[in-house]
């Protein structure tokens, strides 16, 4: 497979970065920044992986299958991910996440029809002090209310 | 970036830089004694390094607490293995969002306690773990190692002091086991989570198994402070047996939440009032969560002459954990913290040992039938019972980290389970006790 050629110079440092006969330490930040490219890990990612850090394909998907940001179908363009851990459910994340499902017409870990939003319920995602905590891929959003989320949605929906 | 306001009630150590001008940069670092304490430790012996450390009575950050220095003692220096600094900066534990903090206003705080911590176990590379999520500190951390690279203090004969040393980032995937410090190891290593087997400990074999000091982020970022200024100065800003200050994550019902460095040993009923600024709408204190959601919660009455210590918090059965403060006013519904607490435990244990994989499973469906109202009186003992079972008998702590917390809620909040088998419930936006 050919990646993008920041993607492949981050390959070469993440195999330079570990001990001698230790390439497969590479194997979940590969995975994880392929993923960022790819929008999931699809089979020919998993034997493009295994290939470079010296495992079986086998040994890449029993790895997958653990880590919860590893997916093997695509998210949305924007993947909701709203906390309902104590902290945040203690200002209301509960009502929030209901709220996010009916705004996007979503059940839990599903995505629009035309490929934009996903959503997904997570376990604490450090914003604690901040709640309630939303992220939209890589991005934090603090003290969250219904009325925020549809703003923060509607502005992403505008995006082109 | 700053995320809440300074309380002036604070004790900034780790937390001195936050707030200048790009703190997070080289230029600020230097300018503010920066790698100064690793020149200063460069001409110590590792002997020396240790006992300063010792001195200190640092406690590990991270929520287990073990004295920092007597880890560092138990790497053999003389092992033919290389060694190796492993930074724990996974950050997963409910009610905690510390570490996430330091990475971003001071992240070469972190990178000169790694070096010292080089000096001191004869070490040459380190890897920090961070959480999958916090990919825009990855990126702040890796500008940061950029930086010291370009400026000579990561490398080789840093600063003409003949010392090595390369450090890396590594992000994780998505799991809370993956604080745990053998879990991580294994996933540093490209493997599943899964925890090791003890002994032997990091401290013998670790990463790739060979000798690791692994600490937590702000355990390492308080180690320059110590060295430049000496570990009895640190332990002093403490109490006997645990030096220095905590960074304090505040949340839940308070008026300021946020995170604050608090000199250990701060009054609980201070914090919860003059740092947090109170309970809002003039709401009573119901229960209190010192230190993430793994330790017994504490009732209003237990919280009176409470410090935030590890004695303190060991006197009343729970501990002072990762400084994650969860605060809970007289309108929250107990029973619903009980079960999204044991959820997470069961959406989080890696499944490999039975008493964890099985008890947070069933606990969590106990818990669901109960807060359904389909619960019995014989579910509140069944709850207390598992738990009890499955502590002590679990692979790793994480087994412990869900039955503590649920055992403290069966015996100090029974009679709201047993409230809320006769319907009596708390209405969801006033909390108005409802019977239905």
């Amino acid at each position: 497979m050919t990646f993008s050629p920041q993607l492949e110079a981050r390959f070469a440092k993440l195999l330079a970065s570990y001990p001698p006969g230790r390439e497969r330490s590479a194997m979940i930040p590969m995975l994880l920044y392929a993923q960022d490219e790819l929008g999931s890990v699809t089979d020919e990612l998993i034997a493009d992986v295994a290939d470079r850090t010296g495992v079986t394909p086998l040994q890449v998907n029993e790895v997958i299958s653990y880590y919860t940001m590893l997916r093997r179908k695509p998210a949305g363009k924007y993947h909701v991910q709203v906390c309902t851990n104590v902290s945040c459910l203690l200002r209301d994340a509960d009502r929030l996440f209901e709220h996010a499902c009916r705004k996007l017409g979503l059940d839990n870990h599903g995505v629009t029809a035309d490929g934009q939003f996903s959503i997904e319920e997570v376990e604490c995602m450090g914003a604690c002090s901040w709640a309630p905590a939303v992220q939209v891929n890589y991005d934090f959003h603090h003290a969250v209310t219904p009325e925020k989320l549809d703003q923060l949605l509607d502005e992403l929906k505008d995006k082109r | 970036m700053l995320y809440n306001q300074p309380s002036p009630l604070e004790t900034r150590v780790l937390t001195r830089r936050f707030g200048m001008l790009n703190s997070a940069s080289i230029g600020t670092y230097l300018a503010t004694d920066g790698y100064q304490a690793f020149l200063k430790a460069s001409k110590m012996t590792p002997a020396q390094i240790i006992d300063e450390v010792k001195a200190s009575n640092l406690r590990g950050r991270g929520g287990a607490g073990f004295p920092t220095g007597m880890k560092w003692s138990f790497v053999p220096r003389t092992s033919p293995k290389p060694k190796y600094i492993v930074v724990n900066g996974d950050e997963g534990e409910p009610g905690t969002c510390k570490d996430r903090v330091l990475l971003e206003n001071d992240p070469h705080s972190l990178i000169e306690g790694c070096l010292i911590a080089g000096l001191a176990v004869d070490a040459h590379a380190g890897y920090v773990y961070i959480r999958g999520e916090y990919r825009y500190l990855i990126d702040i951390l890796e500008k940061a190692i950029a930086e010291a690279y370009a400026k000579g203090w990561l490398g080789k004969n840093i600063q003409g002091t003949g010392f090595d040393f390369d450090l890396y980032a590594h992000t994780g995937a998505g799991s809370y086991e993956c604080g745990e410090e053998s879990a991580l190891l294994e996933s540093l290593e490209g493997k599943r989570g899964v925890p090791r087997i003890r002994p032997p400990f990091p401290a013998v074999s670790g990463a790739f198994q060979c000798p690791t000091v692994l600490n937590n982020v702000e355990t390492f970022c308080a180690v320059p402070w110590i060295l430049a200024g000496g570990g009895k100065a640190f332990a002093d800003l403490g109490v006997p047996k645990a030096g220095g200050t905590k960074l304090t994550a505040l949340s839940g019902h308070v008026a300021k939440p946020g995170v604050y460095e608090l000199r250990l040993g701060f009054p609980v009923r201070q914090l919860i009032e003059e740092v947090g600024g109170g309970i809002p709408n003039g709401k009573k204190l119901k229960a209190f969560i010192p230190g993430g959601s793994s330790c017994p919660i504490l009732t209003a009455a237990e919280c009176e002459g409470a410090t935030m210590d590890y004695d303190s918090m060991a006197a009343r059965k729970s501990m002072l954990g990762s400084g994650g403060v969860i605060v809970m006013d007289e309108d929250t519904c107990m029973v619903k913290v009980a079960l999204r607490i044991m959820k997470f435990y069961a959406d989080e244990s890696c499944g490999w040992c039975i008493p964890c994989r099985e008890g947070t499973t069933w606990l969590t469906k106990i818990m669901t039938r109960f807060y359904d109202g389909q619960g019995s009186r014989a579910d509140i003992d069944l709850l207390g019972d598992i738990s009890k079972n499955m502590l002590g008998r679990t692979f790793c702590p994480l087994g412990d980290a869900a039955a503590l917390p649920m055992i403290s809620l069966v015996e100090k909040f029974r009679d709201e389970f047993v409230d809320y088998l006769k319907g009596k419930r708390r209405e969801e936006t006033s909390g108005r006790l409802v019977t239905v």
